[in-house]
């Protein structure tokens, strides 16, 4: 029974340290343990440590390339680990080093100084038949999906086997289950010129996960889809990321990617990592100026930002900004605030969007009333763990 | 009524030498092809940011395509004498005239070659050798399949050129229905002769074309 408490307590703080993909695998090494002996408590937490471990280890990383006769520095010293099972995103603007930096992974760049250790491996001593090895567990989809137009969905999904030596019985089987996973079921002999965006990027995730590799890469991944597709295939990676517990480095220059499925993200700017942490730390408390800029991206809107600077200049009251995580944003906070305290309230503009684990929104509000008790309601709303922010200048 | 318009024509010889620039014509387009593409992809495969990037080779080997595909290729026959003689034994027949036809047309197919792996997307390299692929199957499962129908259209235009250069041959004795338009025909006079040697070119470079076209049709997918 004790056993059975230090187990599931174990699982749990496995699961919070690297988020949702964890709770499953966390419970898999659980069950998969159950036994009393000493032996087994030791395997327990070499499985768990293991579960938390670092995939991919980046440390002093620097890529400069020649061109006609000026350097250009394309990643510049960056350091970073990326945890296995976790959905990483590299956000940053183009020219920012984020396509370079994911081609160093699979060693399609080689970096001029630094080391990359890849589950293990250090992947810039690697060549030749090492490098192709290690390649073929370090899949990668693309921004224009990059399938060979002279091959149908189904050859395509198997050239990687066909790269990997696979038999044919082996490979027919392996694909028809691949496309099954990515639901393109019945458009097996399709060419790809015969098939939508969203339809390419499935055969392309298809023929990534066809060698069971340990991370996926994915270069842009959505950026050439409509909105809806960009949902669909997030949603599939998700699905990817928790059925089979697959590590997920992506690059991506739209803060709404990094919003729907990201754990953790790092912000590039001219080769350096500004900023990494958690989502959701990120965007309660955006640190570079870079990332204050990409979440803006998904939760500003530019005709309320002239009504708000018309407000700033309004001296009757106090515009301030409530900044809302996770569970705050399920709680009556507002509603308590005008009850206790003698004040107006104006709600300028409200704004909420639901990211990878848990919910994220603003609130702009005008604060009317005696200033005392106006100080008095911000350092309530402080207590209550809501970030909140004084705009008007007075 | 054919025996009418072409009282002159004697038949079996037609044949004959519709046989020996088919034979001529089939023999080099094949080795062009083979020599083409390896000459293709060498010069694709050594350029700049390429699998095999090599200035050197690059340089030497575009120079070599340059200089063999620039000789007028009656004058390239005459030069070739040596090697034919060498490799061949004798300087007639359908046979002496294929080192020629295959040192004149491969560099010039070489380049449709070069064109043609070009005109790949590097995306689909890239995504090859992300998978682990080696350079051998980088050529024989994407760069070839990839561009097959160009490397298809393109033997089609180099093999009817071939066509018109076996008659060019056959003006100095390779046979064919050169020789037989040039012997036969024109040196006596008889242009019934070198008539229908030329209608006989020309279902031949039309059958040649309307082949190349119906295989270009089923290879593209795009």
């Amino acid at each position: 029974m004790q056993l059975g408490v230090f187990k599931s307590g174990r699982c749990r703080l496995a699961s919070a340290g690297v988020g949702k993909t964890e709770t499953t695998r966390g419970a898999g090494i659980c069950s998969a343990s159950a036994g009393t002996d000493t032996l087994n408590y030791q395997n327990i937490i070499t499985d768990l440590l293991k579960a938390v471990q670092k995939m991919i280890q980046l440390t002093n990383v620097h890529k400069r390339f020649q061109l006609n006769q000026a350097e250009i520095v394309a990643v510049d010293d960056v350091t970073l680990a990326i945890k296995e099972g976790e959905i990483f995103g590299v956000i940053g603007y183009s020219g920012a080093g984020k396509s370079t930096l994911i081609r160093l992974l699979n060693g399609l760049e080689q970096p001029t100084s630094g080391s990359i250790v890849i589950n293990d491996l250090e992947m810039t001593t690697l060549k030749g038949a090492g490098l192709r090895n290690a390649r073929q567990k370090i899949s990668m989809i693309f921004q224009h999906f990059n399938l060979l137009w002279s091959r149908t969905v189904e050859d395509n999904i198997s050239f990687p086997l066909e790269i990997a030596g696979v038999k044919k019985a082996e490979r027919d089987a392996k694909v028809k289950e691949l496309i099954d996973l990515v639901g393109l079921s019945g458009r097996e002999k399709a060419y790809p010129s015969q098939l939508s965006g969203g339809q390419k990027q499935r055969v392309g995730i298809a023929r990534a996960l066809a060698n069971d590799p340990e991370v996926l890469l994915c270069d842009e991944a959505t950026s050439a889809l409509d909105p809806e597709t960009t949902n669909a295939i997030l949603d599939l990676l998700t699905e990817i990321n928790e059925r089979l517990g697959l590590t997920i480095v992506l690059i991506t220059h739209e803060m709404q990617v990094i919003r729907k499925i990201c754990h953790r993200v790092a912000v590039m700017e001219a080769g350096k990592v500004v900023e990494v942490g958690n989502v959701l730390d990120v965007f309660q408390s955006p640190q570079a100026e870079i990332t204050k800029r990409f979440i803006s991206q998904v939760s500003d809107n530019a005709d309320a930002d002239e009504a708000i600077k018309h407000l700033q200049e309004d001296t009757n009251g106090k515009l301030v900004k409530l900044t809302f995580i996770g569970e705050r944003t399920e709680q009556p906070v507002l509603a308590e605030l005008i009850r206790k305290f003698e004040i107006d309230v104006n709600i300028v503009q409200g704004n909420i969007s639901a990211l990878h684990d848990g919910a994220y929104g603003t609130l702009m509000l005008q604060l009317i009333g005696n200033p005392a008790i106006i100080d008095e309601a911000i350092s309530y709303l402080h207590a209550n763990e809501v970030k909140t922010e004084v705009l008007t200048n007075d | 009524m054919i025996e009418q318009w072409f009282p002159n024509v004697n038949w079996d010889k037609m044949w004959e030498a519709t046989g020996e620039t088919l034979y001529m014509t089939a023999f080099s387009t094949v080795l062009t092809f083979i020599f083409g593409i390896a000459l293709g992809l060498l010069l694709f495969l050594t350029s700049r940011g390429q699998l095999w990037s090599n200035r050197f080779t690059n340089v030497i080997t575009a120079a070599f395509v340059n200089i063999f595909r620039s000789i007028p290729f009656i004058i390239l026959i005459i030069l070739l004498f040596p090697v034919t003689k060498f490799l061949i034994g004798t300087l007639r027949g359908p046979n002496a005239a294929l080192p020629a036809l295959i040192i004149g047309a491969a560099p010039f197919y070489a380049r449709m070659v070069l064109i043609a792996l070009q005109e790949i997307d590097r995306g689909v390299i890239e995504a090859a050798r992300s998978m682990g692929a080696k350079t051998t199957t980088i050529i024989f499962k994407v760069l070839l399949p990839e561009s097959m129908p160009a490397l298809v259209s393109g033997i089609t235009v180099t093999s009817i050129a071939l066509v018109g250069y076996t008659a060019m041959a056959g003006a100095i004795g390779a046979g064919g229905l050169g020789t037989l338009a040039y012997l036969e025909g024109f040196q006596r006079s008889r242009g019934d002769v070198t008539m229908m040697a030329t209608i006989l070119v020309l279902v031949i470079v039309f059958i040649i074309q309307f082949i190349g076209d119906l295989i270009v049709k089923r290879l593209d997918k795009r």
